[in-house]
């Protein structure tokens, strides 16, 4: 059973409130994604569920069980480095024995359980190489392979992806999302790249500053976005914002739109403006538009709308997909 | 990384050297500073009284004591000169596509594990003897006569020798720092039409200067008490000629058994290393931290 | 074209390297030859270099007169000993330094080195009356306790340098896999560091084996290592080059051969890590 309980969270940092106080459930068997730019507190707050940082209060349950003040090794996680960090002076064998070899488990057991996870994860072929000469998605799954073999109660992954090239993250991305379906064990997993949070999440807690924004299924959070910040975060590209006079018929403070959401006509519209730069990507175009009195706006519209630079373009919001936000940021429900 | 667990542990884990040092540090300095104010004569046992400052004046008002500031320095700064000025010359040398690289560079390592007195006597009978000495010899080929080095010239053959025995230091830590300078660098420089002359000037040199503090400070260490080279050459001798003051402590201490006296020796020696290093440290600092 | 002119300028490089490489190992050579000769033709004029009657004479004189064995027990005693015990009490200090630092950590670093600056003879005098009235003066006990103190700040700042190269996420890997401290250092971080540890040893020994201010002002006949030995062939009289020699080369012919066989290491940890 693999189910963690934060409750009241800070993480202090010197005088610097890294984590304010958070929080948050995530239920066995549940694959949750901590999502947040850059320096939000992600790798804190996973680094604190696994104990290799304290917390400067409140209490972390594992399965039941507090955990606040056990050391890492007995808190049952297991944890993939952004970095894998394998053991470079030993070889796939040994990386992926090595928590079994520190629980005291026997040899044959080992060499069973082992072999297991490298069939798994294709990796037989390579059991007595030394990490350097592997490729980066390799290492990658020997990272998971020692995580895999202790049967631990969650697994917590920091940006494992983060390092490999375009091509592989997305197959790594697919074959991480196998394994969860094959396991059925808890799952941890942080990112800032908001792809991999909607399409490997059950539930993704988007984090901000060291607070938790929202927390939600992927489809939740893009439909339903509670807060200014989630609706900017999540969708690519970003939402539109509009605010001041040509939001009041909307009746908010800010109105969003997302570009998907705008429909693009060369007669008439809500708006007028004129085509800025096109991206081309063959089956869609992303057209910035310079909206009189509002400013840059970005659409999406069909590869097949033909526009080029210096074009006189209407937009008009889909009224069923208007986001509105008060003052405060906070969404008009 | 840094849980109450293992942060206590670090301190447990630190604390054996850092005592160890602390009293290593502590305990033999304040003996020296009280046996410094004593009148105190091995000779003498049992004769121990206060002496205030007298063993202070003594020392600081002996001429050999300006001899052997002015002999240390001229020892380190002769050696640091030769060692940096001929160890980048020799980096720049070997640093260049040839045959045998591995071989010469044992050649050059060489003299750096090779212990002071083996080199001091060995320089001092083989090579300086004026009459059996290979210098001699070869001045006589040239119808010379043969210089006696240890007599007339006692300081210039200390600084040589020890010069010997510490340029391979300078040379490899040159090297090394020379071999991780980006060929690219090196590349876009010849592209911007650089003449070796400036791409020394502007690339090599900043490229070393990590380097060259590093040989510094560590050089500097050594070389302030350079000891066995003196003892076993020329005995500090003629006269006072070739004395440091380590050397001129170790006499006083025991050779004279003048405990007081060597030790107010010791403690000036203390003082004016700490002024050396107070300012090394700032340089190291600096450099280090970039 | 081009390539005939590189490899003239690699055979020009080659002939002044080599010049200048055999200049400074001469000295050594010399002594090796001059080991071989009798004491006539150790100062015959001209000298010769390779063409005399060589003779192993001088080595048996050098063992009968002074018992070079002990001197060199001494010395393999006194080096290795202060260096692994210097590595037993830093390896865990290193550890901690590199690992687990706080606000003070550079500091006490710069302390540690800055003990290294205090000039020997500072403190000769009463450590030469402390060894005196324990017991310890001219013990093989005494001049390890001296030599693992010198050598302890560049012993722990050499493992220092190379512990920082090693990614903590590694190490928290491991404490995530269930090793505990203990075995982290053992299964870990020492098989990582092991090249590291090796230049910090091999370096040690060396300036161990070739320290002489305490080994020569601690100690007399009993407990004299190398350096002391050799310090005894300096009186000035007599005809003496050959035997001189011949101890001159048994002295150092250990740490040169330990030297060159592992030159890389040397070379790594001579420049203590600072320079890369
Ligand atoms: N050991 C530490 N000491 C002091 N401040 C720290 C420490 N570790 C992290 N911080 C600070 O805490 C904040 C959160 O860091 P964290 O590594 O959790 O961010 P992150 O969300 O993982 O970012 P990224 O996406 O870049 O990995 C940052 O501002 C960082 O500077
Ligand atoms: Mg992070």
């Amino acid at each position: 059973m693999g189910n963690i309980t934060l409750r009241n969270v800070s993480k202090v940092f010197g005088a610097h409130a890294v984590i304010p106080s958070i929080d948050l459930n995530i239920n066995d068997g549940e694959f949750v994604v901590f999502v947040g730019p850059s320096g939000c507190g992600k790798s804190t707050l996973l680094r604190l569920i696994a104990g290799l940082e304290d917390v400067s209060d409140g209490e972390i349950v594992i399965d039941g069980k507090n955990a606040t003040e056990l050391p890492p090794a007995q808190r049952g996680l297991s944890m993939v480095f952004q970095s894998y960090a394998l053991y470079p002076h030993m070889s796939v064998r040994s990386n992926i024995g090595f928590p079994l070899k520190m629980a005291n488990e026997d040899k044959a057991v080992i060499d069973k359980k082992v072999a297991d996870a490298a069939r798994v994860l294709n990796l037989t072929d390579y059991l007595d190489r030394k990490p350097r000469q592997l490729s980066g998605g390799q290492r990658q799954r020997v990272a998971i392979g020692r995580a895999i073999v202790r049967q631990p109660k969650a697994f917590l992954f920091d940006e494992p992806l983060s390092n490999l090239d375009a091509a592989l993250r997305v197959n790594m991305r697919l074959e991480i999302s196998q394994l969860h379906q094959d396991l059925k064990t808890t799952m941890v997993y942080v990112t800032h790249d908001q792809v991999e949070a909607m399409t490997m999440a059950d539930k993704i807690v988007v984090l901000n500053r060291g607070r938790i924004e929202q927390v939600g299924s992927p489809l939740d959070l893009y439909h339903k976005p509670d807060n200014l910040f989630v609706a900017g975060f999540i969708g690519s590209p970003r939402m539109n914002f509009v605010s001041g006079s040509s939001a009041t018929p909307y009746k908010a403070h800010t109105m969003g739109i997302r570009p998907e959401h705008l429909v693009l006509s060369k007669e008439s519209g809500t708006w007028s403006g004129t085509v800025g730069v096109a991206e081309h990507l063959g089956s869609d175009t992303f057209l910035h538009v310079n909206v009189d009195d509002i400013g840059t706006m970005t659409a999406r519209v069909s590869g097949d709308f033909a526009v080029t630079h210096g074009d006189r373009v209407f937009l008009t919001p889909d009224a069923q997909r208007v986001h509105r936000f008060d003052d405060k940021g906070l969404a008009i429900r | 990384m840094a849980t109450l667990h293992t942060r206590s542990a670090a301190r447990l884990m630190i604390a054996p050297s850092v005592l160890l040092l602390l009293a290593w540090m502590i305990v033999p300095l304040a003996m020296t500073i009280y046996f410094s104010f004593l009148r105190y004569n091995l000779l003498m046992p049992g004769m121990e009284e206060f002496a205030g400052f007298s063993n202070y004046s003594y020392f600081l008002t002996d001429p050999a004591f300006f001899q052997a500031i002015f002999n240390t320095l001229a020892i380190v700064l002769g050696v640091l000169f030769i060692t940096v000025v001929g160890g980048i010359a020799l980096a720049l040398l070997l640093d260049q596509p040839m045959f045998g690289q591995g071989i010469v560079r044992i050649l050059v390592i060489a003299p750096f594990l090779i212990m002071p007195t083996v080199a001091a006597l060995v320089w001092k009978n083989m090579f300086m003897n004026p009459v059996n000495g290979l210098f001699a010899w070869v001045a006589k080929l040239f119808g010379l006569q043969p210089f006696d080095f240890l007599a007339n010239a006692p300081l210039m053959s200390v600084i040589l020798i020890v010069a010997w025995q510490w340029l391979p230091f300078a040379t490899l830590i040159l090297l090394t720092a020379l071999q991780s300078l980006d060929e690219e660098q090196k590349e876009a420089a010849q592209m911007d039409g650089a003449s070796a002359w400036s791409r020394f000037i502007y690339l090599v040199l900043p490229h070393l200067s990590r380097a060259i503090t590093v040989v510094i400070l560590i050089q500097t260490i050594f070389l302030l008490s350079v000891f066995a080279e003196i003892l076993v050459t020329t005995n500090g001798g003629p006269g006072t000629q070739s004395t440091n003051l380590t050397f001129l402590v170790y006499a006083q201490a025991l050779l004279q058994f003048d405990v007081g006296g060597a030790s107010a020796g010791g403690i000036i020696a203390v003082i004016l290393a700490n002024i050396v290093a107070f300012f090394l440290m700032r340089m190291i600092g600096k450099t280090l931290e970039a | 074209m081009a390539r005939n002119v590189s490899t003239q300028r690699k055979i020009v490089v080659t002939v002044v390297a080599w010049t200048i490489g055999i200049l400074i190992f001469f000295p050594i050579l010399w002594t090796f030859l001059t080991s071989f000769k009798t004491e006539a033709e150790a100062i015959a004029s001209p000298p010769s270099l390779f063409f005399f009657d060589w003779t192993t004479e001088n080595y048996h004189e050098v063992q009968s007169r002074s018992n070079y064995f002990l001197h060199f027990m001494n010395s393999v005693v006194v080096s290795f000993g202060s260096t692994l015990i210097g590595l037993i009490i830093a390896i865990p200090s290193a550890w901690a330094m590199a690992f687990s630092p706080t606000k003070r950590t550079k500091d006490v670093l710069m302390w540690m080195l800055s003990t290294k600056m205090m000039p020997s003879v500072g403190v000769l005098v009463p450590m030469y009356l402390l060894f005196r009235n324990t017991g310890l003066l001219d013990t093989r006990t005494g001049l390890v306790i001296v030599l693992t103190l010198i050598n302890l700040p560049i012993i722990i700042w050499m493992l220092y340098t190379y512990f920082k190269e090693i990614p903590g996420e590694i190490l928290e890997a491991a404490r995530m896999d269930g090793a505990s401290l203990t075995k982290e250092i053992i299964y870990v971080l020492t098989p990582m560091a092991i090249p590291g540890i090796a230049s910090t040893l091999l370096l040690n020994i060396i300036l161990a084996w070739n320290e002489a201010f305490w080994t020569l002002n601690l100690s007399a006949a009993k407990a004299a290592p190398l350096t002391a030995f050799i310090a005894s062939y300096s009186s000035p009289e007599g005809l003496f080059y050959a035997k001189l020699s011949a101890a001159s080369t048994m002295a150092i012919a250990p740490i040169l051969i330990l030297g060159w066989f592992s030159q890389k290491q040397l070379v790594r940890g001579l420049t203590f890590g600072a320079v890369k």
